[in-house]
């Protein structure tokens, strides 16, 4: 048994040292694609160019305006002059946020009342627009809040001088910058191992069929499963190697931290390389050409991108979408790799998305062999 | 042990069905050890299907075989130690050097450690690939490529060997090499079976079968074969106009068969004397101009293309 699966290792392993292209394939693509997700990737929002309107010309707005200056969010791109230099501005994308203080704004602050500031917002990409909107509220916020302090401090406060303040201290866990990166750069070591642990896997049976190899093989005693498991091993250890260089290059690169315990991370990865094994053999059993493989694979990848929750919450998705996701291996794995990354949280709590790949796992493989079998008839 | 069964193949009845179509259709068999039987037969006989059946890579859909004493449905593993295969397309790595394919064969074959190196060694000779171990497979000329297969096949030392359209596009120097090595195989006691659909092949078949569309024709000696009466006398025509010849060549008086065979005609006709002296001129008062017409003694693709004819007019027209 272990015998004719080292002789298939060997074999795949001469195989690949001779294709140029597959190597390249192996360690290329990856390593962009980190770098590309590590900056890239990111749901903060900076530099949103905007456009001033300024009807007022006090110091209370000159000084609201130059907050929105110093802010690394905001990039004023245009101080305008007319209502209708700020709708051409917003019409051409030349801005994706328009603040107008109209005229009477200061007065009505020295008041002591609240003065209403027009805020224009591009909503085509409502994420960006929504994110650029909070991270406005803040400044606006943080702007009364001063004024009405200095109020208070000269005496001219309203109802007595005295206002009741509540302001939230938030203490994000885990990712105290609630860097984007963070949360991005583990998922992104899943994401990669799945797209090419099981394009590689899908491919590789039907390449053998396809130059007739495969038929050779099958006159030979070998079993299936011997078979299969030669041909699927070096994937696992490609898929190990993979992960190891990835999650390295996140962490002395981006500087990821590393909390938690490696060998979960380990037994984890093992568990999902299993899962995407079974998926790319399934398509492998499935396809007849290795133009069908890759059209297949691409047909899955893409659906278990979207919703294994790397970017898209799972909590928000419908809930017949949410149960599509338990047949996604990279949702359980992406729990897994997040929580050692940054969380450090052990068995106790990770043992269920270990034991959802498992039995994924198990499954895939299972009817992969039982469909190899057939397939040759 | 298997080794010594004294009819190492046997197929009975067997059938083979794609869907609605029947492949193979009702054929049995029995081949002796160390016998080289040939089958022939045109592109689509179903030689494929009843080789592929008989390594356990198809299901039979009626009937059974027995390879080396084990049933090919059932025990399809056991089946496998004992048989070399080559397949009509060439099937090695050939990404893979000569070496690396045959320690890979080797290795899932199971080959004892100890013997590999004298077993890669006698494949190596009789490909005649000594100094070419370490050449990548891609490189190596059609011929080369085809006897490492062959060696490939061998390396266990199985008893029997399915050989499918080994010889298809090959040199007819190396295709004659082949054959060599086939007889030298035989004469250690193993027992082969080859499809091709070069007629001339059957001359170095101790029996051949003649199959078509999916039935067992006829099984003989190609000496048995040749003796078959073909019911008249056979004459071979050359001429300018081979579509009008054939025509006319049916309507002439005293002719029972035409059948092309490349660029000349052959005829089968009641009686050789008559026929030479009248068909001349028959032929130039259709307007054919003939070059060389005479008679000639039937080879097995005469035997072969007469027997399908025979048959399809017993059985009248078949889809």
């Amino acid at each position: 048994m272990f015998e004719r699966i080292l002789h298939m290792l060997i074999k795949e392993f001469l195989e690949l040292k001779r294709d140029k292209w597959a190597r390249f394939r192996l360690i290329v693509p990856p390593l962009v694609q980190m770098l590309v997700f590590g900056y890239a990737a990111t749901f903060e929002v900076y530099h949103v160019s905007t456009v001033v309107l300024d009807r007022d010309h006090t110091l209370e707005s000159r000084d609201l305006i130059s907050r929105f200056a110093f802010s690394d969010r905001f990039r004023i791109v245009r101080i305008a002059a007319t209502d209708a230099e700020v709708e051409n501005a917003i019409d051409r994308s030349d801005a994706a946020l328009a603040i107008v203080v109209h005229a009477g704004f200061a007065q009505l602050l020295r008041k002591g009342q609240s003065a209403p500031l027009q805020v224009i917002v591009d909503g085509t990409n409502s994420n960006t627009a929504l994110i650029a909107l909070g991270y406005l509220n803040q400044i606006v916020a943080q702007y009364s809040q001063d004024y009405t302090l200095d109020l208070i401090r000269r005496g001219i406060g309203g109802a007595g001088g005295k206002m009741v303040q509540v302001t939230i201290e938030p203490r994000p866990w885990y990712n105290p910058d609630l860097n984007g990166r963070w949360f991005f750069v583990p998922g992104v070591v899943g994401s990669l191992t799945l797209v090419v642990v099981v394009s590689l896997t899908a491919s590789a049976i039907v390449r053998e069929r396809e130059i007739g190899t495969l038929e050779q093989i099958m006159v030979t005693p070998i079993r299936p499963a011997e078979y299969i498991l030669g041909k699927t091993a070096p994937f696992f250890l490609i898929g190990l190697a993979q992960v190891a260089l990835v999650a390295l290059f996140g962490t002395l690169w981006f500087h990821i931290p590393f909390v938690g315990n490696p060998l979960i991370l380990l037994l984890g990865t093992c568990l999902f390389l299993l899962s995407t094994l079974g998926l790319g053999l399934l398509i492998s059993t499935l396809a007849k050409t290795e133009q069908q493989a890759f059209a297949a694979s691409f047909f899955v990848l893409n659906p278990a991108f979207i919703l294994s929750g790397f970017s898209f919450p799972i909590a928000s998705m419908p809930t017949p979408m949410q149960w599509l996701t338990y047949l996604d291996p990279l949702r359980y794995y992406l729990v897994v790799i997040r929580a050692t990354f940054l969380k450090g949280v052990g068995l106790d709590a990770l043992w269920p998305d270990l034991l959802g790949m498992a039995v994924l796992g198990v499954v895939l493989l299972a009817i992969s062999i039982f469909r190899f079998r057939k397939s040759l008839d | 042990m298997t080794g010594t069964i004294e009819t190492p193949v046997v197929a009975e009845r067997l059938v083979k069905r794609f869907g609605s179509f029947t492949a193979v259709d009702d054929v049995s068999f029995r081949i002796a050890r160390g016998e080289i039987v040939g089958f022939l037969g045109p592109n689509g006989a179903g030689k494929s299907t009843i080789i592929r059946m008989l390594c356990g890579l198809l299901r039979p859909s009626e009937g059974r075989a027995r390879v080396a004493g084990f049933d090919v449905a059932r025990e399809p593993e056991r089946v496998r130690e004992n048989i070399g295969y080559m397949s009509q397309k060439f099937s090695l790595y050939t990404d893979l050097t000569v070496a690396e394919n045959l320690r890979f064969f080797g290795g899932i074959y199971r080959v004892p450690r100890a013997v590999l190196p004298e077993r890669m060694g006698f494949a190596v000779e009789m490909a005649g690939l000594r100094h070419r171990e370490n050449m990548l497979v891609s490189t190596l000329a059609g011929g080369w490529k085809q006897r490492l297969a062959l060696g490939c096949a061998i390396l266990h030392r199985p008893p029997i060997l399915f050989l499918d359209e080994p010889t298809s596009g090959v040199d007819p120097e190396s295709r004659r090499r082949f054959w060599d090595l086939i007889h030298d195989l035989s004469a250690d006691g193993v027992t082969v079976l080859v499809s091709t659909h070069y007629m001339d092949e059957a001359e170095y078949c101790n029996r051949v079968a003649l199959i078509d569309r999916g039935r067992l024709i006829e099984m003989a000696s190609p000496s048995a074969l040749k003796q078959h009466t073909l019911g008249g006398d056979l004459l071979v025509v050359e001429c300018e106009g081979m579509g009008t010849a054939m025509a006319a060549l049916h309507e002439a008086p005293g002719v029972r068969d035409v059948a092309a065979f490349g660029n000349s005609i052959h005829i089968l006709v009641e009686s050789a004397g008559a026929a030479l002296a009248a068909l001349p001129d028959y032929l130039a008062g259709c307007g054919v101009r003939v070059t060389r017409i005479e008679q000639i003694k039937p080879t097995i693709e005469d035997i072969f293309v007469q027997m399908i004819g025979a048959e399809a007019r017993a059985e009248g027209p078949r889809p």
